[in-house]
Protein backbone atom coordinates (compact mmCIF):
# COMPACT_ATOMS: atom_id res chain seq x y z
CA UNK A 1 0.00 0.00 0.00
CA UNK A 2 1.46 3.22 -0.74
CA UNK A 3 2.18 6.35 1.05
CA UNK A 4 0.60 9.97 0.70
CA UNK A 5 3.21 13.02 1.14
CA UNK A 6 2.95 13.15 4.76
CA UNK A 7 3.38 10.04 5.63
CA UNK A 8 6.46 9.72 3.01
CA UNK A 9 8.03 12.56 4.87
CA UNK A 10 7.53 11.33 8.45
CA UNK A 11 8.87 7.61 7.35
CA UNK A 12 12.07 9.30 6.13
CA UNK A 13 12.17 11.61 9.36
CA UNK A 14 11.85 9.11 11.72
CA UNK A 15 13.47 6.27 9.99
CA UNK A 16 11.47 3.95 9.13
CA UNK A 17 10.62 2.66 5.83
CA UNK A 18 6.36 2.25 6.49
CA UNK A 19 4.20 5.00 8.58
CA UNK A 20 0.69 4.82 8.61
CA UNK A 21 -1.94 7.41 9.85
CA UNK A 22 -2.41 7.38 13.74
CA UNK A 23 1.18 5.97 14.75
CA UNK A 24 2.84 7.99 16.96
CA UNK A 25 6.47 8.82 14.84
CA UNK A 26 9.57 10.59 16.54
CA UNK A 27 10.73 12.94 13.86
CA UNK A 28 14.27 14.52 13.00
CA UNK A 29 13.48 18.33 12.62
CA UNK A 30 15.49 20.04 9.70
CA UNK A 31 14.30 23.67 10.78
CA UNK A 32 13.28 25.52 13.66
CA UNK A 33 11.61 28.94 13.35
CA UNK A 34 11.16 31.57 15.47
CA UNK A 35 9.44 35.28 15.28
CA UNK A 36 9.42 37.68 18.39
CA UNK A 37 7.64 34.55 20.61
CA UNK A 38 11.35 33.03 20.39
CA UNK A 39 11.64 35.18 23.67
CA UNK A 40 9.02 32.51 25.35
CA UNK A 41 10.50 29.67 23.63
CA UNK A 42 13.96 31.27 25.11
CA UNK A 43 12.66 31.27 28.62
CA UNK A 44 11.71 27.63 28.84
CA UNK A 45 14.35 26.79 27.20
CA UNK A 46 16.46 28.43 29.72
CA UNK A 47 14.21 26.31 32.47
CA UNK A 48 15.00 23.34 30.83
CA UNK A 49 18.47 24.53 32.18
CA UNK A 50 20.49 22.72 28.55
CA UNK A 51 23.22 25.31 28.01
CA UNK A 52 23.94 24.93 23.84
CA UNK A 53 20.84 24.38 21.45
CA UNK A 54 21.00 21.15 19.44
CA UNK A 55 21.88 22.41 16.04
CA UNK A 56 22.89 26.57 15.96
CA UNK A 57 22.39 26.44 12.05
CA UNK A 58 18.84 24.87 11.99
CA UNK A 59 17.49 27.93 13.88
CA UNK A 60 16.06 30.65 11.73
CA UNK A 61 14.52 34.10 13.93
CA UNK A 62 12.79 36.16 11.71
CA UNK A 63 10.88 39.49 13.96
CA UNK A 64 7.99 39.93 12.00
CA UNK A 65 5.17 41.13 14.21
CA UNK A 66 6.14 44.45 16.14
CA UNK A 67 8.45 45.67 13.73
CA UNK A 68 9.97 48.21 14.34
CA UNK A 69 9.42 47.65 17.80
CA UNK A 70 6.32 49.77 18.79
CA UNK A 71 7.02 49.27 22.44
CA UNK A 72 10.05 48.84 25.24
CA UNK A 73 8.61 46.02 26.36
CA UNK A 74 9.23 44.77 22.72
CA UNK A 75 12.21 46.37 22.12
CA UNK A 76 12.97 44.45 25.65
CA UNK A 77 12.67 40.91 23.82
CA UNK A 78 13.85 41.77 20.24
CA UNK A 79 17.05 42.73 22.36
CA UNK A 80 17.03 39.57 24.12
CA UNK A 81 16.45 37.51 21.45
CA UNK A 82 19.44 39.07 19.52
CA UNK A 83 21.67 38.31 22.10
CA UNK A 84 20.54 34.93 22.83
CA UNK A 85 21.10 34.20 19.03
CA UNK A 86 24.52 35.69 19.31
CA UNK A 87 25.23 33.66 22.15
CA UNK A 88 24.12 30.37 20.87
CA UNK A 89 25.72 31.00 17.36
CA UNK A 90 22.79 31.10 15.76
CA UNK A 91 24.05 32.89 12.12
CA UNK A 92 20.11 33.14 10.54
CA UNK A 93 19.10 35.81 12.45
CA UNK A 94 16.57 38.10 9.77
CA UNK A 95 16.15 41.42 11.74
CA UNK A 96 14.23 44.74 11.36
CA UNK A 97 15.00 45.75 8.01
CA UNK A 98 16.45 42.41 6.86
CA UNK A 99 13.95 40.48 6.28
CA UNK A 100 9.88 40.65 6.32
CA UNK A 101 6.92 38.45 7.47
CA UNK A 102 8.59 34.78 8.40
CA UNK A 103 7.04 32.77 6.07
CA UNK A 104 7.93 34.69 3.02
CA UNK A 105 11.49 35.08 4.00
CA UNK A 106 12.02 31.55 4.50
CA UNK A 107 11.53 30.56 0.87
CA UNK A 108 12.87 33.94 -0.02
CA UNK A 109 16.32 32.82 1.52
CA UNK A 110 16.50 29.19 0.65
CA UNK A 111 15.32 27.82 4.10
CA UNK A 112 12.86 25.02 2.41
CA UNK A 113 12.69 22.62 0.30
CA UNK A 114 10.65 19.41 -0.63
CA UNK A 115 10.61 16.19 1.76
CA UNK A 116 12.12 18.81 4.90
CA UNK A 117 10.23 18.44 8.63
CA UNK A 118 9.69 22.10 9.74
CA UNK A 119 8.32 23.42 12.65
CA UNK A 120 7.49 26.84 13.34
CA UNK A 121 6.21 29.07 16.56
CA UNK A 122 3.41 30.20 14.42
CA UNK A 123 0.32 28.72 13.37
CA UNK A 124 0.71 29.74 9.70
CA UNK A 125 4.08 27.93 9.63
CA UNK A 126 1.41 25.36 7.31
CA UNK A 127 2.54 27.90 4.27
CA UNK A 128 5.87 26.45 3.89
CA UNK A 129 3.69 23.11 2.09
CA UNK A 130 3.54 24.89 -1.10
CA UNK A 131 7.64 24.06 -1.34
CA UNK A 132 6.86 20.19 -0.46
CA UNK A 133 7.43 20.75 3.29
CA UNK A 134 6.07 18.99 5.89
CA UNK A 135 5.73 22.57 7.79
CA UNK A 136 3.17 22.80 11.18
CA UNK A 137 3.07 24.91 13.62
CA UNK A 138 3.74 24.34 17.38
CA UNK A 139 3.95 26.18 20.79
CA UNK A 140 6.98 28.18 22.74
CA UNK A 141 7.86 25.32 25.34
CA UNK A 142 7.00 21.97 22.70
CA UNK A 143 10.18 24.28 20.43
CA UNK A 144 12.38 24.97 23.65
CA UNK A 145 11.69 20.90 23.51
CA UNK A 146 13.15 21.11 19.74
CA UNK A 147 15.70 23.36 20.61
CA UNK A 148 16.89 20.64 23.10
CA UNK A 149 16.51 17.09 21.51
CA UNK A 150 16.43 18.20 17.73
CA UNK A 151 13.49 16.31 17.17
CA UNK A 152 9.62 15.90 18.05
CA UNK A 153 6.80 13.04 18.33
CA UNK A 154 4.02 13.57 15.77
CA UNK A 155 0.98 11.56 14.91
CA UNK A 156 0.88 10.35 11.90
CA UNK A 157 -2.01 12.57 10.06
CA UNK A 158 -4.55 10.65 7.94
CA UNK A 159 -4.77 12.98 4.45
CA UNK A 160 -7.78 14.90 2.53
CA UNK A 161 -7.27 15.23 -1.36
CA UNK A 162 -8.36 17.83 -3.03
CA UNK A 163 -9.02 18.06 -6.43
CA UNK A 164 -9.32 21.40 -8.42
CA UNK A 165 -10.14 21.97 -12.03
CA UNK A 166 -11.21 24.68 -14.07
CA UNK A 167 -10.22 28.38 -15.13
CA UNK A 168 -10.93 31.15 -12.44
CA UNK A 169 -13.45 33.81 -13.02
CA UNK A 170 -12.23 37.44 -13.59
CA UNK A 171 -10.86 38.12 -10.37
CA UNK A 172 -11.09 35.32 -8.40
CA UNK A 173 -8.02 33.87 -7.40
CA UNK A 174 -6.63 31.01 -4.47
CA UNK A 175 -8.12 33.35 -1.69
CA UNK A 176 -11.38 32.59 -2.78
CA UNK A 177 -10.76 28.83 -3.39
CA UNK A 178 -9.70 28.53 -0.14
CA UNK A 179 -12.15 30.39 1.62
CA UNK A 180 -14.63 28.69 -0.44
CA UNK A 181 -13.12 25.34 0.94
CA UNK A 182 -12.90 26.49 4.17
CA UNK A 183 -16.65 27.32 4.69
CA UNK A 184 -17.74 24.24 3.15
CA UNK A 185 -15.89 21.59 5.28
CA UNK A 186 -15.53 24.34 8.58
CA UNK A 187 -13.01 25.80 10.68
CA UNK A 188 -12.52 22.35 11.89
CA UNK A 189 -12.97 20.51 8.72
CA UNK A 190 -9.25 19.04 8.55
CA UNK A 191 -8.15 19.25 12.37
CA UNK A 192 -5.19 17.11 12.72
CA UNK A 193 -5.06 16.55 9.02
CA UNK A 194 -2.88 16.61 6.14
CA UNK A 195 -4.30 17.79 3.32
CA UNK A 196 -2.75 17.60 -0.64
CA UNK A 197 -3.95 19.64 -3.28
CA UNK A 198 -4.16 18.39 -6.91
CA UNK A 199 -5.33 19.34 -10.27
CA UNK A 200 -4.67 21.43 -13.14
CA UNK A 201 -5.87 24.94 -11.27
CA UNK A 202 -3.27 24.27 -8.34
CA UNK A 203 -0.96 23.23 -11.43
CA UNK A 204 -1.18 26.33 -13.10
CA UNK A 205 -0.82 28.71 -10.07
CA UNK A 206 2.39 30.91 -8.85
CA UNK A 207 4.04 29.51 -6.22
CA UNK A 208 2.74 32.95 -4.46
CA UNK A 209 -0.71 31.41 -4.98
CA UNK A 210 0.39 28.14 -3.50
CA UNK A 211 1.34 29.77 -0.35
CA UNK A 212 -1.91 31.41 0.24
CA UNK A 213 -3.48 27.87 -0.32
CA UNK A 214 -1.13 26.61 2.37
CA UNK A 215 -1.27 29.47 4.57
CA UNK A 216 -5.37 28.96 5.27
CA UNK A 217 -5.36 25.21 5.00
CA UNK A 218 -4.64 26.07 8.84
CA UNK A 219 -8.21 27.92 9.00
CA UNK A 220 -9.67 24.63 8.92
CA UNK A 221 -7.28 23.17 11.20
CA UNK A 222 -4.53 21.32 8.87
CA UNK A 223 -1.93 20.02 10.15
CA UNK A 224 0.12 20.13 7.32
CA UNK A 225 -0.74 20.61 3.30
CA UNK A 226 1.05 20.41 0.46
CA UNK A 227 0.99 21.61 -2.98
CA UNK A 228 2.63 19.96 -6.07
CA UNK A 229 5.80 19.29 -6.35
CA UNK A 230 6.74 19.91 -10.06
CA UNK A 231 9.21 22.01 -12.57
CA UNK A 232 7.39 25.08 -11.33
CA UNK A 233 8.91 24.87 -7.53
CA UNK A 234 12.14 23.20 -8.73
CA UNK A 235 12.14 26.90 -10.77
CA UNK A 236 11.67 28.75 -7.64
CA UNK A 237 13.95 27.19 -5.50
CA UNK A 238 17.20 26.91 -7.67
CA UNK A 239 17.91 30.62 -7.75
CA UNK A 240 16.90 30.39 -3.82
CA UNK A 241 17.96 27.29 -2.08
CA UNK A 242 21.03 25.29 -2.03
CA UNK A 243 20.02 22.19 0.26
CA UNK A 244 20.16 19.08 -2.64
CA UNK A 245 17.08 17.52 -2.45
CA UNK A 246 14.66 14.36 -3.57
CA UNK A 247 13.14 16.35 -7.12
CA UNK A 248 10.86 12.86 -7.27
CA UNK A 249 9.19 13.35 -4.14
CA UNK A 250 5.48 12.25 -4.80
CA UNK A 251 2.66 11.26 -2.91
CA UNK A 252 1.72 6.97 -4.15
CA UNK A 253 0.03 6.82 -6.85
CA UNK A 254 -1.76 3.94 -4.44
CA UNK A 255 -1.84 6.27 -1.76
CA UNK A 256 -4.46 5.87 0.41
CA UNK A 257 -6.56 8.89 1.50
CA UNK A 258 -9.07 9.77 3.90
CA UNK A 259 -11.39 11.93 1.77
CA UNK A 260 -10.96 13.32 -2.06
CA UNK A 261 -12.93 16.76 -2.05
CA UNK A 262 -13.29 17.46 -5.79
CA UNK A 263 -14.05 21.31 -6.50
CA UNK A 264 -14.22 23.21 -10.16
CA UNK A 265 -13.55 26.70 -9.17
CA UNK A 266 -15.35 28.20 -12.71
CA UNK A 267 -18.66 26.42 -11.52
CA UNK A 268 -18.40 26.20 -7.99
CA UNK A 269 -17.02 30.04 -7.52
CA UNK A 270 -18.52 32.50 -9.42
CA UNK A 271 -18.18 35.51 -7.22
CA UNK A 272 -15.65 36.56 -4.30
CA UNK A 273 -15.58 34.81 -1.20
CA UNK A 274 -15.83 36.79 1.93
CA UNK A 275 -15.13 35.46 5.25
CA UNK A 276 -17.20 37.35 7.73
CA UNK A 277 -17.09 38.09 11.63
CA UNK A 278 -15.70 36.96 13.49
CA UNK A 279 -15.27 33.08 12.35
CA UNK A 280 -13.03 32.18 9.49
CA UNK A 281 -15.50 29.54 8.18
CA UNK A 282 -18.18 32.29 7.90
CA UNK A 283 -17.86 32.49 4.32
CA UNK A 284 -20.41 34.27 1.97
CA UNK A 285 -20.42 34.95 -1.68
CA UNK A 286 -20.15 38.71 -1.75
CA UNK A 287 -23.66 39.30 -3.46
CA UNK A 288 -24.91 38.02 -0.38
CA UNK A 289 -24.08 40.51 1.53
CA UNK A 290 -25.57 43.72 0.91
CA UNK A 291 -24.00 46.84 1.44
CA UNK A 292 -21.54 47.00 4.03
CA UNK A 293 -19.59 49.98 4.68
CA UNK A 294 -15.58 49.17 4.90
CA UNK A 295 -13.36 52.07 6.75
CA UNK A 296 -10.30 49.94 6.37
CA UNK A 297 -8.94 47.96 3.81
CA UNK A 298 -5.80 46.07 4.74
CA UNK A 299 -3.28 44.68 1.60
CA UNK A 300 -0.48 42.65 3.41
CA UNK A 301 0.40 39.46 5.79
CA UNK A 302 1.80 35.87 5.23
CA UNK A 303 -1.32 35.32 3.30
CA UNK A 304 -1.58 37.88 0.85
CA UNK A 305 1.02 40.70 1.04
CA UNK A 306 3.06 39.11 -2.10
CA UNK A 307 4.35 40.80 -5.10
CA UNK A 308 1.48 39.68 -7.69
CA UNK A 309 -0.93 41.44 -4.25
CA UNK A 310 0.40 44.55 -4.72
CA UNK A 311 0.61 44.07 -8.45
CA UNK A 312 -3.85 43.73 -8.97
CA UNK A 313 -4.14 46.51 -6.14
CA UNK A 314 -2.15 48.78 -8.45
CA UNK A 315 -3.63 47.91 -11.51
CA UNK A 316 -7.29 47.96 -9.76
CA UNK A 317 -5.92 51.73 -7.91
CA UNK A 318 -4.32 53.11 -11.07
CA UNK A 319 -6.22 56.57 -11.55
CA UNK A 320 -8.33 56.28 -8.79
CA UNK A 321 -8.37 57.18 -5.07
CA UNK A 322 -9.42 55.62 -1.85
CA UNK A 323 -13.12 56.16 -0.73
CA UNK A 324 -12.74 60.11 1.36
CA UNK A 325 -14.37 57.98 4.56
CA UNK A 326 -12.14 54.91 3.94
CA UNK A 327 -8.16 54.46 4.61
CA UNK A 328 -6.18 51.78 2.53
CA UNK A 329 -3.05 49.92 4.20
CA UNK A 330 -0.59 48.01 2.42
CA UNK A 331 2.16 46.42 3.91
CA UNK A 332 4.23 44.34 1.50
CA UNK A 333 5.20 40.55 2.73
CA UNK A 334 9.43 41.44 3.02
CA UNK A 335 11.90 44.23 2.15
CA UNK A 336 12.63 42.56 -1.26
CA UNK A 337 8.70 42.20 -2.36
CA UNK A 338 8.97 46.13 -1.22
CA UNK A 339 11.63 46.69 -3.02
CA UNK A 340 10.78 44.83 -6.64
CA UNK A 341 7.11 46.30 -6.08
CA UNK A 342 8.89 49.74 -6.12
CA UNK A 343 10.96 49.18 -9.09
CA UNK A 344 7.62 48.25 -10.60
CA UNK A 345 6.04 51.45 -10.13
CA UNK A 346 3.30 49.61 -7.84
CA UNK A 347 4.06 51.31 -4.97
CA UNK A 348 4.04 54.71 -6.87
CA UNK A 349 0.25 54.16 -7.95
CA UNK A 350 -0.96 53.17 -4.64
CA UNK A 351 0.48 56.29 -2.63
CA UNK A 352 -0.97 58.16 -5.55
CA UNK A 353 -4.20 56.62 -4.63
CA UNK A 354 -4.15 57.56 -0.99
CA UNK A 355 -2.70 54.12 0.28
CA UNK A 356 -0.27 54.34 3.37
CA UNK A 357 2.28 52.19 2.97
CA UNK A 358 3.35 50.32 5.59
CA UNK A 359 6.77 48.77 6.53
CA UNK A 360 6.84 44.93 5.91
CA UNK A 361 5.91 42.95 8.73
CA UNK A 362 2.52 41.37 10.10
CA UNK A 363 1.31 44.78 10.63
CA UNK A 364 -2.42 45.10 12.30
CA UNK A 365 -3.26 41.30 11.36
CA UNK A 366 -2.54 40.05 14.91
CA UNK A 367 -4.21 43.49 16.41
CA UNK A 368 -0.69 45.24 17.78
CA UNK A 369 -0.03 48.25 15.83
CA UNK A 370 -0.13 50.11 12.31
CA UNK A 371 -4.40 50.16 11.97
CA UNK A 372 -5.76 49.03 14.94
CA UNK A 373 -9.81 49.40 14.08
CA UNK A 374 -12.29 51.44 16.58
CA UNK A 375 -15.20 50.18 17.62
CA UNK A 376 -18.10 50.12 14.86
CA UNK A 377 -15.43 50.22 12.18
CA UNK A 378 -14.99 47.44 9.55
CA UNK A 379 -11.84 46.41 7.87
CA UNK A 380 -11.90 44.44 4.20
CA UNK A 381 -8.68 42.79 5.22
CA UNK A 382 -6.37 40.02 2.74
CA UNK A 383 -5.05 38.64 6.05
CA UNK A 384 -5.82 35.39 7.45
CA UNK A 385 -8.15 36.15 10.63
CA UNK A 386 -11.22 37.64 11.67
CA UNK A 387 -11.65 36.43 15.35
CA UNK A 388 -13.37 38.77 17.55
CA UNK A 389 -11.08 41.57 18.38
CA UNK A 390 -8.04 40.10 16.05
CA UNK A 391 -7.56 43.98 14.63
CA UNK A 392 -8.64 46.18 17.56
CA UNK A 393 -11.60 47.01 19.24
CA UNK A 394 -14.31 43.85 19.69
CA UNK A 395 -16.82 45.68 18.35
CA UNK A 396 -15.05 46.03 15.11
CA UNK A 397 -15.71 43.51 11.94
CA UNK A 398 -12.68 42.11 10.17
CA UNK A 399 -13.85 40.93 6.58
CA UNK A 400 -10.86 38.82 4.94
CA UNK A 401 -11.41 38.19 1.26
CA UNK A 402 -8.65 38.64 -1.79
CA UNK A 403 -6.26 41.79 -2.73
CA UNK A 404 -8.93 42.70 -5.40
CA UNK A 405 -11.84 42.91 -3.35
CA UNK A 406 -10.12 45.05 -0.93
CA UNK A 407 -8.97 47.42 -3.59
CA UNK A 408 -12.39 47.90 -5.33
CA UNK A 409 -13.83 48.08 -1.62
CA UNK A 410 -11.61 50.69 -0.79
CA UNK A 411 -12.81 52.93 -3.94
CA UNK A 412 -15.91 52.58 -2.91
CA UNK A 413 -15.74 52.73 0.77
CA UNK A 414 -17.66 49.34 0.96
CA UNK A 415 -17.56 45.96 0.29
CA UNK A 416 -17.51 45.78 -3.33
CA UNK A 417 -16.75 43.30 -6.34
CA UNK A 418 -13.92 44.15 -8.38
CA UNK A 419 -16.22 43.38 -11.86
CA UNK A 420 -18.46 45.94 -10.74
CA UNK A 421 -16.02 48.83 -10.64
CA UNK B 1 0.90 15.47 39.45
CA UNK B 2 1.06 11.91 41.35
CA UNK B 3 -1.87 9.83 40.42
CA UNK B 4 -4.28 11.25 43.01
CA UNK B 5 -3.83 14.25 41.18
CA UNK B 6 -5.36 12.68 37.96
CA UNK B 7 -8.53 13.16 39.84
CA UNK B 8 -9.53 16.54 39.46
CA UNK B 9 -12.50 18.20 41.44
CA UNK B 10 -13.76 21.72 40.76
CA UNK B 11 -16.67 24.10 39.97
CA UNK B 12 -17.73 24.60 36.33
CA UNK B 13 -17.08 28.43 36.38
CA UNK B 14 -18.46 28.65 32.42
CA UNK B 15 -19.76 26.82 29.35
CA UNK B 16 -18.32 28.49 26.07
CA UNK B 17 -19.54 27.73 22.74
CA UNK B 18 -17.73 25.65 19.47
CA UNK B 19 -14.61 27.56 18.10
CA UNK B 20 -13.08 29.65 21.21
CA UNK B 21 -10.23 31.27 19.57
CA UNK B 22 -6.71 32.00 21.02
CA UNK B 23 -7.59 35.66 20.58
CA UNK B 24 -10.95 35.50 22.41
CA UNK B 25 -8.44 33.33 25.24
CA UNK B 26 -5.84 35.42 24.94
CA UNK B 27 -5.66 38.75 22.57
CA UNK B 28 -2.72 39.19 20.17
CA UNK B 29 -1.83 42.80 22.06
CA UNK B 30 -0.38 40.78 24.97
CA UNK B 31 2.21 38.69 23.09
CA UNK B 32 4.78 40.62 24.47
CA UNK B 33 4.57 39.15 27.32
CA UNK B 34 6.36 36.49 27.82
CA UNK B 35 6.89 35.88 31.39
CA UNK B 36 4.26 33.08 31.73
CA UNK B 37 2.50 33.57 35.14
CA UNK B 38 2.12 37.34 34.01
CA UNK B 39 -0.72 36.36 31.11
CA UNK B 40 -2.98 35.28 34.05
CA UNK B 41 -4.18 38.85 34.06
CA UNK B 42 -5.60 38.88 30.54
CA UNK B 43 -7.48 35.95 30.23
CA UNK B 44 -10.98 35.76 27.60
CA UNK B 45 -10.26 39.74 28.39
CA UNK B 46 -12.23 40.81 24.95
CA UNK B 47 -14.97 37.97 25.16
CA UNK B 48 -15.40 37.18 28.48
CA UNK B 49 -13.75 39.86 30.79
CA UNK B 50 -15.66 38.66 34.28
CA UNK B 51 -14.45 35.32 34.12
CA UNK B 52 -10.54 36.78 35.17
CA UNK B 53 -12.54 37.97 38.28
CA UNK B 54 -14.80 35.17 39.22
CA UNK B 55 -12.27 32.36 38.64
CA UNK B 56 -11.26 30.18 41.77
CA UNK B 57 -8.32 28.38 41.81
CA UNK B 58 -9.06 24.59 40.09
CA UNK B 59 -12.90 25.82 38.22
CA UNK B 60 -13.22 24.36 35.28
CA UNK B 61 -14.27 25.67 31.90
CA UNK B 62 -16.73 24.05 29.51
CA UNK B 63 -16.29 24.31 25.42
CA UNK B 64 -18.29 23.26 22.57
CA UNK B 65 -15.81 22.06 19.42
CA UNK B 66 -12.48 23.27 17.97
CA UNK B 67 -11.37 24.59 21.75
CA UNK B 68 -8.42 26.94 21.75
CA UNK B 69 -8.19 27.27 17.42
CA UNK B 70 -6.26 29.91 15.63
CA UNK B 71 -2.54 31.27 16.83
CA UNK B 72 -0.10 28.89 17.91
CA UNK B 73 0.45 31.23 20.86
CA UNK B 74 1.09 29.40 24.35
CA UNK B 75 0.14 32.24 26.29
CA UNK B 76 -3.47 30.77 25.51
CA UNK B 77 -2.62 27.72 27.53
CA UNK B 78 -0.53 29.96 30.50
CA UNK B 79 -3.25 32.24 30.70
CA UNK B 80 -6.17 29.45 31.66
CA UNK B 81 -3.40 27.46 33.84
CA UNK B 82 -1.77 30.36 35.75
CA UNK B 83 -5.03 31.95 35.92
CA UNK B 84 -6.10 29.02 38.46
CA UNK B 85 -8.21 26.83 35.97
CA UNK B 86 -7.62 23.25 36.51
CA UNK B 87 -9.09 21.94 33.69
CA UNK B 88 -10.79 22.26 30.01
CA UNK B 89 -13.82 20.09 28.67
CA UNK B 90 -14.26 20.63 25.39
CA UNK B 91 -16.03 18.78 22.42
CA UNK B 92 -12.66 18.79 20.51
CA UNK B 93 -9.41 20.63 20.53
CA UNK B 94 -7.30 22.14 17.98
CA UNK B 95 -4.27 20.57 17.39
CA UNK B 96 -1.85 23.33 18.80
CA UNK B 97 -3.82 24.32 21.65
CA UNK B 98 -3.92 20.68 22.68
CA UNK B 99 -0.14 20.21 22.44
CA UNK B 100 0.30 23.28 24.54
CA UNK B 101 -1.72 22.86 27.08
CA UNK B 102 0.09 18.87 27.20
CA UNK B 103 3.25 20.73 27.61
CA UNK B 104 2.69 23.04 30.07
CA UNK B 105 0.34 20.49 32.54
CA UNK B 106 -3.36 21.85 31.89
CA UNK B 107 -5.55 18.69 32.04
CA UNK B 108 -7.66 18.90 28.98
CA UNK B 109 -10.94 16.21 28.64
CA UNK B 110 -12.89 15.43 25.26
CA UNK B 111 -16.82 15.38 25.63
CA UNK B 112 -18.95 16.42 23.06
CA UNK B 113 -21.88 16.13 25.06
CA UNK B 114 -20.53 17.93 27.57
CA UNK B 115 -21.53 21.85 27.14
CA UNK B 116 -25.20 20.43 26.70
CA UNK B 117 -25.13 18.73 29.83
CA UNK B 118 -22.96 20.17 31.98
CA UNK B 119 -24.32 23.87 34.04
CA UNK B 120 -22.68 27.10 34.85
CA UNK B 121 -22.05 26.14 38.59
CA UNK B 122 -21.68 22.37 38.53
CA UNK B 123 -19.40 20.46 40.65
CA UNK B 124 -17.45 17.67 39.11
CA UNK B 125 -15.63 15.39 39.60
CA UNK B 126 -12.92 14.03 36.78
CA UNK B 127 -11.08 11.00 37.10
CA UNK B 128 -8.47 11.32 34.11
CA UNK B 129 -6.96 8.31 33.96
CA UNK B 130 -10.44 6.87 33.33
CA UNK B 131 -11.76 9.43 31.29
CA UNK B 132 -14.99 9.77 33.41
CA UNK B 133 -16.20 13.06 34.10
CA UNK B 134 -19.02 12.68 37.44
CA UNK B 135 -21.46 15.55 37.53
CA UNK B 136 -21.57 15.65 41.40
CA UNK B 137 -24.84 18.28 41.10
CA UNK B 138 -26.58 16.53 38.76
CA UNK B 139 -25.60 12.72 39.41
CA UNK B 140 -24.66 12.18 35.79
CA UNK B 141 -21.55 10.97 34.72
CA UNK B 142 -20.25 11.49 31.71
CA UNK B 143 -17.43 9.19 29.76
CA UNK B 144 -14.28 10.80 27.68
CA UNK B 145 -11.12 9.41 26.24
CA UNK B 146 -9.00 8.30 29.19
CA UNK B 147 -5.89 10.15 29.00
CA UNK B 148 -3.15 8.23 26.62
CA UNK B 149 0.12 6.89 28.12
CA UNK B 150 1.91 10.03 26.48
CA UNK B 151 -0.32 12.69 28.18
CA UNK B 152 -0.61 10.75 31.18
CA UNK B 153 2.67 10.75 31.79
CA UNK B 154 3.44 14.27 30.79
CA UNK B 155 0.95 15.66 33.17
CA UNK B 156 2.47 13.31 36.09
CA UNK B 157 5.87 14.80 34.94
CA UNK B 158 4.05 18.44 35.77
CA UNK B 159 4.81 19.29 31.58
CA UNK B 160 7.31 19.28 29.51
CA UNK B 161 10.24 21.21 31.10
CA UNK B 162 10.37 19.20 34.00
CA UNK B 163 10.43 16.25 31.67
CA UNK B 164 13.22 17.25 29.36
CA UNK B 165 15.25 18.74 32.99
CA UNK B 166 14.84 15.38 34.51
CA UNK B 167 16.41 13.69 31.23
CA UNK B 168 18.99 15.84 30.58
CA UNK B 169 20.27 17.73 33.34
CA UNK B 170 22.12 16.41 36.03
CA UNK B 171 21.06 17.78 39.40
Amino acid sequence: MGMTLAEKILARASGKDVVKPDEIVMAKVDLAMSHENGDVVRKSFAEIGVEKVWDPDKIVFILDHRVPAESEKTATTHKALREFARKQGIKHFYDVGRGGICHQVLPDKGHVYPGAVLVGTDSHTTTHGAFGTFSTGIGATEMAGVWTEGELWFKVPSTILVKVTGEFNPYICAKDLILYLIGKISASGADYRSVEFVGPTIDNMTIASRMVIANLSMEMGAKVAFLPIDQKLHDFLSTRCNTQYDKNLAADPDAVYEKVIEIDVNKDISEPQIACPHFVDNVKPLSQLGDVKIHQGVIGSCTNGRLEDLEIAAKILDGKTVHPECRLIIIPASQQILLEAINLGYIQTLIKSGAMINPPGCGPCVGVHQGILAAGENCASSTNRNFLGRMGSKDSGVYLCSPAVVAASAIKGKLTNPNDL
Amino acid sequence: MSNNDMIIKGRVVAVLGDNIDTDVIYPGRYLNITDKLDTAEHVFELAYPELRSEVQQGDIIVGGMNFGCGSSREQATAAIKYAGFGAVIAGSFARIFFRNSLNLGLPLINNAEACKKIKKGDQLEINLLEGTIKNLTSGETLQAPALDERAAYLLKEGGLIPYLRKKHVKT
